[in-house]
C-alpha cells in the first residue's frame, strides 16, 4: 500500500476463470483497467462478459486465477471493495412501486450513508440525469431510457471510483442512447473509471479508452477502437447486396479483390484500403450488385476478421 | 492495513445487524402501501373465524357439556391456538411469492448484493421482515382474545412471542425452499398440501390425541402443534413448565436450521 493510489489498477486479472459446473464462461483472461480510464469488453451474448463483470463487482466468486479491485482480493475485501464501485445490471433491478427518489434513498442506505446524505446526493443525481421532474413519481410508468437513468443515478449514490455498466443502453432507442453516452462521458470527464459492456460496435467506439474482443471465454484481441481497426482491418470496406441467393456465385468473381472477401448471408464485404477502387474493379469484372456502400472500418469488421462470425448472430 | 483490519473484525458483526436493518427498511418502505389491508387481515379475519367457529362449532360443542376439553369453552380451547395458526399462515404466505419477488422478478435482492451488503445479511433481513409480519399479525389476534372474557388473560401475552416464534419456523424453511426455486410451481402445493393439512390436524381445532396413531406422534415434528401447545397453554393455563421448556427449545431448532438453511441458500442464488 505504499504505492500512490493512483499507479495501482483498479481492475487487475491474471488467468481470471470462471466456472459453472462443467461450463467455463471464462476462460482465463489478463485484464488490466487504469485509473480513469474507460474499458470494454465487446463481444457477442455467451462470450463471458457479464461473469466477468460479475467477478468484478465482487458478487460472484473468481474459480481460479488472480483478480485484485482497487489492490484488494475480492474474496477477503468483497465488502469494501463493493462500498467504492457502482453498478449498472443488464436488466434494470429497481423497486417499481417506489419513486425515483426513495429508490436512490434506499440503494444509498444500503452503504449506510446516513439518510440526509442520500436525500442530498439524490437531489444532486437527479439533477445529473436530467430527471429531477421526475422525482416523486413511480418508476412503473418511466421510459426505458428514463427507468435506465434512474439506475446509473442510483448507482452513483455512493460516489463511487468505478463504475461496471452492464450493456448500458441494450433495448433504448438512438435517442435515448446519446443522452446516455454523453452523461457518461461526463463522468469520465470527473475521473471516474468506466468499465463497461457492450455488443454494440458504435457503443464501444464512441465510449471506451481501451477494450478487448471477447468470444467463448477468452479474449481475442486487446486495444484502442482505432489501433484494433488498424490491426486487424483495413482502412476502407466497400458493401456488396446481390439478389438473394448470387453472394457465393458472385464472391467468386471477387476473389483476390482488396485484402479479403467476406461473404455473410446477406451481403458481400471486400476489404479495402480504397472501396471506391475496389468497386470499380467490382464493375470491371461483370459483378455488378444491386446496391454498393463504401464505408470505414469499424469495430464489428474486427469481431469478424477475429472469430469468423458477426457480433449479434 | 493491519489496523483496518482489526477494526473491520471487532466492528463485523455490528456491520452484520445493520446491513440486516438497511435490507429490512426496504422492506417496510415497500410495505407502507400496504399495512391498512395487513391489519385488517390481522383482526378482521380472526374475529370471524373465531365468531364463527368459537360461537358457532362452540355452542355444538360446549352442549355437550364442559368436560369434553377439560373444563374450558370450545372458544377458549381454539382461539388461543388461532394466535400460532395465524403466524404460520402469514409467514408462509410471506415467504413464497413476496420472497420471490426478490430473487426474481424486481431483482432486489441481486441489487441489493451488488453494495456492501452481503447474501447472509439479505437472509438477515428477510428474518427481521418475516418477523415484523408475523408480530403484526400475532398481535392482531391477541386484540381479538382480548375481546371475549374467556380468553381476556395475562397469558395472550406470553402466548404472542410463541406464537411468533412459531411463524418463522415456518418462514425460514420456506424461504430457504424458495431462494433455490426458478418458478413458483411448488408454492401452492406448498401452500395446499403442507400448510393446510397441519393446520387442520395440529390440533387448533381439537387435541391431537383424538386422531389415530401415529399422529399423534408425528405432530413432534410439526411446528405449529409446540406453537399451539404453548399459546393455548399460556392463555387458558395447565402447561406444565418442563413440556413448555421443551416446545420452546425445538421451535428455536427449527428456526436455528431454517435461518442457517437461508443464508446458504440466499448465498448460493445471489452469488453464483
Amino acid at each position: 500500500m505504499a504505492d500512490a493510489p493512483s499507479s495501482i489498477p483498479v481492475v487487475s486479472a491474471h488467468n481470471l476463470v470462471k466456472r459453472f459446473g462443467e461450463f467455463t464462461a471464462v476462460d482465463g483472461i489478463d485484464v488490466e483497467v487504469r485509473p480513469g480510464e474507460a474499458f470494454g469488453f465487446l463481444g457477442p451474448n455467451g462470450a463471458g462478459k457479464s461473469s466477468t463483470m460479475r467477478m468484478i463487482g465482487c458478487v460472484s466468486p473468481v474459480t481460479s486465477g488472480e483478480l485484485r479491485i482497487f489492490g484488494m482480493d475480492p474474496a477477503t475485501h468483497g465488502r469494501q471493495i463493493r462500498s467504492r464501485i457502482g453498478v449498472v445490471p443488464q436488466t434494470d433491478q429497481l423497486d417499481m412501486e417506489l419513486s425515483v427518489e426513495e429508490n436512490l434513498i434506499i440503494y444509498g442506505r444500503y452503504f449506510d450513508l446516513p439518510r440526509r446524505l442520500c436525500r442530498e446526493r439524490a437531489a444532486e443525481l437527479l439533477e445529473f440525469v436530467q430527471l429531477s421532474d421526475r422525482a416523486t413519481s413511480k418508476v412503473e410508468p418511466l421510459s426505458g431510457g428514463m427507468k435506465r437513468r434512474v439506475t446509473i443515478a442510483r448507482a452513483l449514490i455512493n460516489d463511487p471510483e468505478l463504475l461496471l455498466l452492464d450493456e448500458p443502453t441494450t433495448g433504448l432507442d438512438p435517442q435515448a442512447r446519446h443522452v446516455l453516452w454523453d452523461r457518461l462521458y461526463r463522468l469520465k470527464q470527473r475521473g471516474v473509471t468506466l468499465v463497461l459492456t457492450t455488443h454494440y460496435m458504435d457503443e464501444a467506439e464512441q465510449l471506451c479508452d481501451r477494450l478487448v474482443v471477447m468470444d467463448q471465454g477468452r479474449i481475442a484481441a486487446e486495444g484502442s477502437p482505432r489501433e484494433l481497426i488498424q490491426r486487424h482491418s483495413t482502412r476502407e470496406v466497400l458493401e456488396l447486396r446481390y439478389v438473394p441467393g448470387q453472394n457465393e456465385l458472385q464472391a467468386e468473381r471477387l476473389q483476390g479483390l482488396g485484402d479479403r472477401v467476406e461473404v455473410l448471408p446477406d451481403r458481400v464485404l471486400v476489404y479495402a484500403d480504397d472501396g471506391e477502387a475496389a468497386l470499380r474493379e467490382v464493375h470491371n469484372r461483370d459483378a455488378m450488385p444491386e446496391s454498393s456502400l463504401v464505408r470505414r472500418s469499424s469495430l464489428e469488421d474486427v469481431f469478424l476478421a477475429l472469430t469468423g462470425r458477426t457480433l449479434n448472430d | 492495513m493491519t489496523e483496518t483490519g482489526i477494526g473491520i473484525a471487532a466492528a463485523a458483526p455490528a456491520v452484520g445487524v445493520r446491513g440486516a436493518i438497511r435490507v429490512w427498511e426496504r422492506h417496510w418502505k415497500l410495505h407502507s402501501f400496504y399495512w391498512r389491508s395487513d391489519l385488517m387481515g390481522a383482526v378482521v379475519q380472526p374475529l370471524l373465524y373465531l365468531m364463527g367457529m368459537g360461537l358457532g362449532v362452540g355452542a355444538l360443542v360446549d352442549s355437550q357439556g364442559a368436560g369434553l376439553l377439560g373444563g374450558v369453552s370450545y372458544l377458549a380451547f381454539v382461539a388461543p391456538a388461532v394466535i400460532a395458526a395465524a403466524a404460520m399462515n402469514v409467514a408462509a404466505q410471506e415467504s413464497v411469492w413476496p420472497l420471490m419477488a426478490g430473487f426474481k422478478w424486481s431483482n432486489a435482492f441481486q441489487a441489493m448484493c451488488a453494495t456492501p451488503i452481503t447474501a447472509a445479511q439479505v437472509a438477515g433481513g428477510t428474518l427481521l421482515w418475516l418477523t415484523t409480519k408475523v408480530t403484526i399479525s400475532t398481535v392482531g389476534v391477541g386484540a381479538v382474545l382480548m375481546l371475549f372474557p374467556a380468553t381476556r388473560t395475562v397469558g395472550v401475552l406470553a402466548a404472542i412471542p410463541a406464537g411468533i416464534v412459531t411463524g418463522l419456523a415456518y418462514g425460514l424453511a420456506i424461504s430457504a425452499w424458495t431462494a433455490t426455486r426458478e418458478s413458483d410451481t411448488s408454492f401452492p402445493v406448498i401452500l395446499r398440501f403442507f400448510i393446510l393439512p397441519m393446520f387442520l390436524f395440529a390440533g387448533v381445532f381439537f387435541p391431537v390425541d383424538q386422531l389415530p396413531d401415529p399422529i399423534p406422534l408425528i405432530v413432534w415434528a410439526v411446528p405449529l402443534w409446540h406453537g399451539v401447545e404453548l399459546s393455548r397453554g399460556a392463555v387458558i393455563g395447565g402447561l406444565d413448565p418442563a413440556m413448555a421448556a421443551i416446545h420452546i427449545a425445538i421451535l428455536l431448532v427449527w428456526v436455528g436450521i431454517g435461518f442457517l438453511a437461508c443464508t446458504q441458500t440466499f448465498t448460493r442464488r445471489l452469488t453464483p
